[in-house]
């Protein structure tokens, strides 16, 4: 339920909290002195109090109403243990909704990423009116999840909404795209990426102008030709942002919850269904709070597993500067 | 108010009912004071023209002639408010005037203690409203709502689509009803229009079927037993099966919302589909959802659903419901006298007047102008029996899952034998 922290660098040993004296050297690495002492817990605490309020706490209590059977009023008194989970994992939506994120990841890794990421390499060719093009691309990112949803209800509405005229136009009909079983799942897709692929696409190219031009000009000099230079110059340096890439699309993923709630309910008939709009459902329309906790307990887990295997793994290298070197020395 | 409320909706969803200790923890609730002045919080859900109006200028005259009071109003989106409501509650702080159903939903609520009981302040006036429409508010012989309007569910139809097809008389048995459908497809006519989407409207079907196949009395000890595996709920799925097997919804009906642009209230105000099977607020939300905002005027007709051959429910039955509002917990003491200004023969008038409402007022019944809306009222002032909603009626957790169920059987992945096994598993967890 609760978004992991994607900011790593809160074990950062040196957090620089006033001027430094004349021994802030001989301090470094010890314990603070009781004026830094004073600072630090003066700009500690509000985010601190925050966290705990709204991370921590939350965490806990659902992870104790998880245990219950609950219907939200009152105090849980029914301790079932388990049970909850259990059901969770035997229940054919739940583990409907697991399948469908995978799914989703899926589509995302070797579809949007790879489609930002070429985008993202030809908007970086000296084009006529790439400005525009980079700020048309993106800008969908920049309208909120549930305007996006309302949007493409109305452009897939069945009888006249402007992708049924336009497939029309070409033969065929996909007007009821969302209410088709078999459709739906690819249908939510493709407005998640829609709006989302512009983000990645800014990352890349973000990215893509920090490779210094020596080397392209140096590769060329040795004879790359434009599929070599990528391959084996702007895909490699290009790495940390494209893992980061993936990492937040995959976390996205196993959270989404608004564009499907407006699209689609998660309907028909569950075909589109994620963890977060079944957690939902259960939470809100059955009061079945304490399964519904089971259920965010479990994609919190997910998400966190994900989160901790895929920084240990993945970004170690990436993220190796920030957490241990300590100037700037890149 | 407005974003420290959207503030609750928020951690609400970041816990799932965890982040509601915390809401709980920092809301203060509404303040009891007498004498002083008052606020008084009200939700509603006309949240569209004819009646949105009509509310907020009952409000403005009851505020005009009591200085004290201020009147907070809270237009919400059916759907928005369910969402909205259940945060509040869960954090143990309703609004102080709220829309209900009545039901099952409002008992859960009244279990939890965040519903006032008024049965003494209502007691001088509740026996001038209908006591069938007061009857879904009334648990344990205790009041704790007060509806502004009832009425039932049943078919509205396109009468030039029926003669189009040659469809003389409207159908009265269920036999009848297929038949129809099967004229109106002959004819090229899209026969029946339906909101996949949002399922409530699907499980009316099944409802009517279960009432008309095995009578109320079913209904009530499915309820009681929580047993629902039972030959007369698997025949009702089966009628509705034959139904879904002709193939009569209109293109994309399970993405379909009831009331958006495109959605069952549009397809039949635009003409699109010749019956829904609807409460009596039809009229009103096909015309504001008709591309012309005029729906099909008197070209439409209401006839009640019919019997079913062989069945042991009678067919003046009726299946409906009303809006009413109940009175949160800390509800400040004008509360209930607004509510009273709110439910006066003369403001019940108005309300009905706009065609959107009807009266629970006896006196008000005059003022039913539109012959629709009397049709339904004549129905409903002569049936042998009332039946409210079942994802009302039944705990939250049971009417969502007959109208999960109900969409699978629609939608041809469920049988019938199975949906009941389904819809008895959940209602014996409850």
């Amino acid at each position: 339920m609760t978004r992991p922290s994607t900011v790593p660098d809160a074990g950062r040993g040196d957090v620089v909290t006033g001027p430094p004296g004349p021994d802030a050297a001989r301090q470094r690495g010890h314990r603070p002195r009781p004026g830094r002492r004073r600072a630090l817990a003066v700009f500690l605490t509000p985010s601190l109090t925050l966290f705990l309020l709204l991370v921590v706490a939350p965490i806990a209590v659902a992870s104790y109403a998880s245990l219950y059977k609950w219907n939200g009023f009152g105090l849980p008194e029914n301790h079932v243990g388990l049970d909850n989970y259990t059901r969770a994992l035997a229940d054919p939506v739940f583990r409907g909704d697991l399948w469908r994120g995978f799914v989703l990841i899926v589509l995302s890794l070797t579809i949007q990423l790879p489609a930002a990421l070429g985008l993202a390499m030809l908007l970086n060719q000296p084009l006529k009116g790439r400005g525009l093009y980079r700020l048309v691309f993106f800008a969908p990112y920049v309208l909120s999840e549930v305007t996006t949803a309302v949007l493409f209800t109305l452009v897939f509405s069945p009888n006249r909404g402007l992708g049924e005229v336009i497939s029309r136009w070409l033969g065929a009909e996909a007007g009821a795209v969302f209410a088709d079983p078999d459709t739906v799942l690819f249908a939510v897709f493709l407005v998640v990426s829609w709006k989302y692929f512009g983000l990645y696409m800014i990352l890349f190219l973000a990215a893509r102008q920090g490779i210094p031009r020596e080397l392209h000009e140096a590769a060329v000099t040795d004879g790359a030709g434009a599929w070599q230079a990528f391959r084996h110059v702007t895909l490699p340096l290009l790495g940390p942002t494209i893992r980061i890439a993936v990492f937040l699309s995959v976390i996205g993923t196993i959270q989404l919850f608004d564009m499907v709630w407006v699209l689609t309910g998660g309907g028909p008939i569950h075909a589109s269904e994620t963890m977060a709009v079944t957690m939902f459902q259960y939470g809100f329309r059955r009061f079945e709070v304490g399964y519904a906790s089971a259920i965010s307990i479990v994609m919190f887990v997910l998400s966190l597993a994900f989160a901790l295997v895929y920084q240990r793994v993945v970004l170690r290298r990436d993220t190796e500067g920030a957490l241990t070197v300590q100037g700037d020395q890149r | 108010m407005t974003v420290h409320l959207s503030r609750r909706t928020l951690l609400g969803l970041v816990g799932a009912g965890a982040g509601a200790y915390l809401v709980s923890a920092c809301s203060d609730g509404g303040s009891d004071n007498a004498g002083g002045p008052q606020a008084i919080n009200w939700w509603h859900i006309q949240n569209t023209e004819p009646m949105l109006p009509v509310w907020a200028a009952m409000a403005q005259e009851y505020q005009g002639a009591h200085s004290d009071v201020t009147i907070e109003i809270q237009p919400l989106e059916n759907e928005a408010f369910k969402a909205k409501l259940t945060t509040a509650t869960q954090a143990g702080s309703p609004p102080d005037l709220f829309q209900s159903w009545g039901g099952g939903v409002l008992k859960q609520q009244v279990d939890a203690g965040l519903v006032k009981d008024i049965t003494d302040e209502v007691r001088p006036w509740i026996g001038g409203l209908l006591p069938a429409a007061v009857q879904p508010y009334t648990i344990d012989d205790r009041i704790y709502g007060v509806p502004f309007d009832v009425g039932m569910i049943g078919f509205w139809y396109n009468k030039d689509l029926f003669a189009r097809a040659g469809v003389s008389a409207v159908p009265t048995s269920w036999a009848g009803v297929l038949d129809t459908v099967r004229k109106l497809k002959g004819a090229g006519i899209v026969p029946v229009a339906l909101a996949g989407k949002d399922k409530w409207p699907a499980h009316y079907y099944w409802a009517y079927l279960a009432m008309r196949i095995g009578g109320l009395d079913a209904l009530r000890q499915a309820a009681k037993d929580k047993n629902f595996d039972t030959p007369d709920f698997v025949a009702a799925g089966e009628r509705l099966k034959e139904l879904v097997d002709l193939q009569p919804f209109q293109r994309g009906f399970l993405g379909a919302e009831y009331g958006s642009a495109d959605g069952q209230a549009a397809t039949m105000g635009n003409g699109g589909a010749a019956m829904e099977l609807m409460g009596q607020w039809a009229p009103s939300v096909q015309a504001s959802s008709s591309t012309s905002k005029k729906g099909i005027g008197d070209k439409l007709g209401f006839f009640p659903f019919p019997a079913v051959d062989g069945g042991k429910g009678s067919a003046s039955d009726a299946f409906g419901g009303g809006n009413g509002f109940a009175v949160g917990k800390d509800a400040p003491a004008s509360t209930v006298d607004f509510l009273k200004f709110l439910l006066t023969a003369d403001n019940q008038r108005r309300a009905a007047k706009t065609g959107a409402v009807l009266p629970t007022v006896k006196d008000a019944a005059d003022a039913i102008s539109d012959p629709n809306q009397k049709i339904v009222a004549e129905n409903l002032a002569k049936a042998s029996g009332f039946q409210l909603y079942l994802d009302q009626a039944y705990p939250p957790a049971v009417g969502q899952q007959i109208n999960d169920s109900v969409a699978e059987l629609i939608a041809g992945t469920k049988t019938p034998a199975q949906i009941v096994k389904d819809i008895t598993q959940v209602a014996k967890s409850q």
